[in-house]
């Protein structure tokens, strides 16, 4: 399992060819106390960079992209029921959706951890 | 994402600090522009801490950003000033009494809103509190229209420091005994005792938030200081503009160049209570103000169309510059939304908008397009949340 990262500040966390997509700490901190989060449908076909989500703070609404090309096949519901949770555990309990992965070469242009340390820095 | 982050341009960089610029920052403000200066839209705690800890405590908001400007008479009396000032406010001026202060307008010739500001009889003058993206102008606008019988002197070495919420009258009695006898809309000098030091300030027992509260304008070599003792006051947090944001939403109150502006009545801006009988038609100084025409006309036969509040169905937060929409399918629009966000208080989405007069009442359902979709809504009274005035 690997875990790679954008410039705009999303993880993927890829296991064969299903990528599970958050926001990093990073994000969380620029975006404030979220209270609300509009996901995707599931079965929705995703193209890379098209908007696929919105995070809502108090003041303002944020798009989210898509990392990668593919199909929501799961969304998580514990999210849109408690947005907050994207402040408390942006790395794991406040994963987004995941995706089938499209196309593997979509991962090249991606962030290994050390990349996106860097780039935050 | 955060492709919405927005990064200051090269205009912007010239922006001016307040006094306590230093103290925000040490304090882990973030700093953004507003109005031309670098303010604090939130600290570390964040807006959605900040606002619910404004109305359990007390929280601490720097608006030195405002403008704090005195009018008084050449001729000494401040019911001088007050008829010079009605030339330009829809408001009764004269019948506010030594020690109270008025919310007034002023208006255009058209009848729309140049600015809103507050009024307070200091005895001998008048001390006005107006919006900070409006100051240059309205001091200009006074005195354009009133040097010739006034004197009109901003003050810009002076702090404005809010202190709201429910303990706020607890902790400012400790530095200002005084105040603690206020009544809302009460306003006068006090002097507050920070350690050894008296500093002379000017209280008002009012605010922006719905809360109890005071804004407290001190000589801006000691804003730090007083700032500082406040805060050392376990009950009190400093509040950034997010939260202020946030906490005028959810009391109904406008913000300048949002929810009204040039091209609003005060009658459309369900401001009618502001406007004092003296001055509508047939009272004992009616009219005599920019605009007059068009505003008793519309107290006379109504407004087109009007502020309401409005409370969503669903979590989405509906936002300033949304469509509405009688149904959700009709192509009409019939308004939009001014003001809106996110209600931490309320726990739900909370809005301003104008309406066709006919679709402003309470419960009416009306329809906002958020990203192309249509969302229910319903007109609601204001405030959204009740009032802490102590009157």
């Amino acid at each position: 399992m690997t875990t790679l990262y954008t410039s705009d500040h999303e993880w993927l966390r890829i296991e064969g060819d299903v990528a599970t997509i958050g926001i990093t700490d990073y994000a969380q901190t620029q975006l404030g106390d979220v209270v609300f989060v509009e996901l995707p449908k599931v079965g929705r076909a995703l193209k890379k960079a098209e908007a696929a989500a919105v995070v809502e703070s108090v003041k303002a609404a944020s798009d989210v992209y898509a990392p990668i090309t593919g199909e929501v096949i799961e969304i998580n519901d514990a999210l849109v029921a408690d947005p907050a949770l994207i402040n408390s555990d942006p790395g794991k309990a406040a994963w987004f959706f995941k995706l089938k992965i499209a196309n593997k070469g979509d991962l090249d242009g991606l962030m290994d951890e050390a990349a996106y340390k860097a780039h935050t820095a | 994402m955060l492709a919405t982050e927005r990064q200051p341009d090269s205009a912007e960089t010239a922006l001016k600090r307040v006094p306590l610029h230093d103290l925000h920052v040490a304090r882990g403000g973030k700093i953004v522009p507003f109005a031309g200066y670098e303010m604090p839209v939130q600290y570390t705690a964040g807006v959605l801490k900040e606002h619910l800890h404004t109305r359990a405590s007390a929280g601490l908001f720097d608006v030195s950003h405002m403008g704090q400007i005195t009018l008084t008479a050449k001729s000494g009396r401040v019911e001088d000033a007050a008829r010079a000032l009605e030339t330009l406010v829809p408001q009764d001026i004269l019948a506010v009494p030594h020690g109270r202060q008025r919310y007034a307008q002023f208006t255009s010739d058209a009848g729309g809103i140049l600015d809103d500001l507050m009024v307070a009889n200091f005895g001998d003058h008048l001390f006005l509190v107006v919006n900070a993206a409006c100051k240059t102008e309205d001091e200009a606008h006074l005195r354009r229209h009133l040097s010739g019988t006034c004197i009109i002197e901003p003050l810009p070495d002076r702090a404005l420091i809010a202190l709201q919420g429910p303990k706020a009258v607890e902790v400012l009695s400790k530095h200002a005994p005084t105040i603690a006898a206020m009544k809302f809309m009460d306003a006068g000098p006090h002097t507050v005792q920070i350690s050894d030091q008296a500093i002379g300030c000017f209280v008002s027992r009012s605010g922006y938030t719905g809360e109890d509260g005071f804004e407290i304008s001190v000589p801006a070599k000691d804003a730090e200081r007083l700032a500082a003792a406040l805060l050392a006051d376990p009950a009190v947090l400093p509040i950034g503009l997010g939260a202020r944001d946030s906490l005028r939403l959810e009391a109904g109150l406008c913000l300048y160049g949002h929810d009204i502006d040039t091209t609003t009545t005060p009658v459309e801006g369900a401001l009618e209570w502001s406007v004092q009988k003296s001055r509508r038609t047939g009272g004992a100084r009616a009219g005599g103000f920019p605009g007059a025409d068009v505003i008793q006309k519309q107290f006379e036969t109504g407004a087109p169309r009007r502020r309401v509040g409005l409370r969503a169905e669903g979590r989405a937060p509906v936002r300033e510059g949304a469509a509405l929409y009688a149904s959700e399918t009709s192509p009409e629009k019939i308004g939009a939304v001014t003001s809106g966000g996110f209600g931490p208080t309320l726990n739900a989405p909370v809005a301003m908008g104008y309406l066709p007069t006919s679709l402003s009442t309470e419960g009416t359902a009306v329809f906002a397009d958020v990203r192309g979709q249509r969302l229910p809504l319903r007109v609601s009274a204001m405030p959204f949340v009740p009032n802490g005035y102590k009157r």
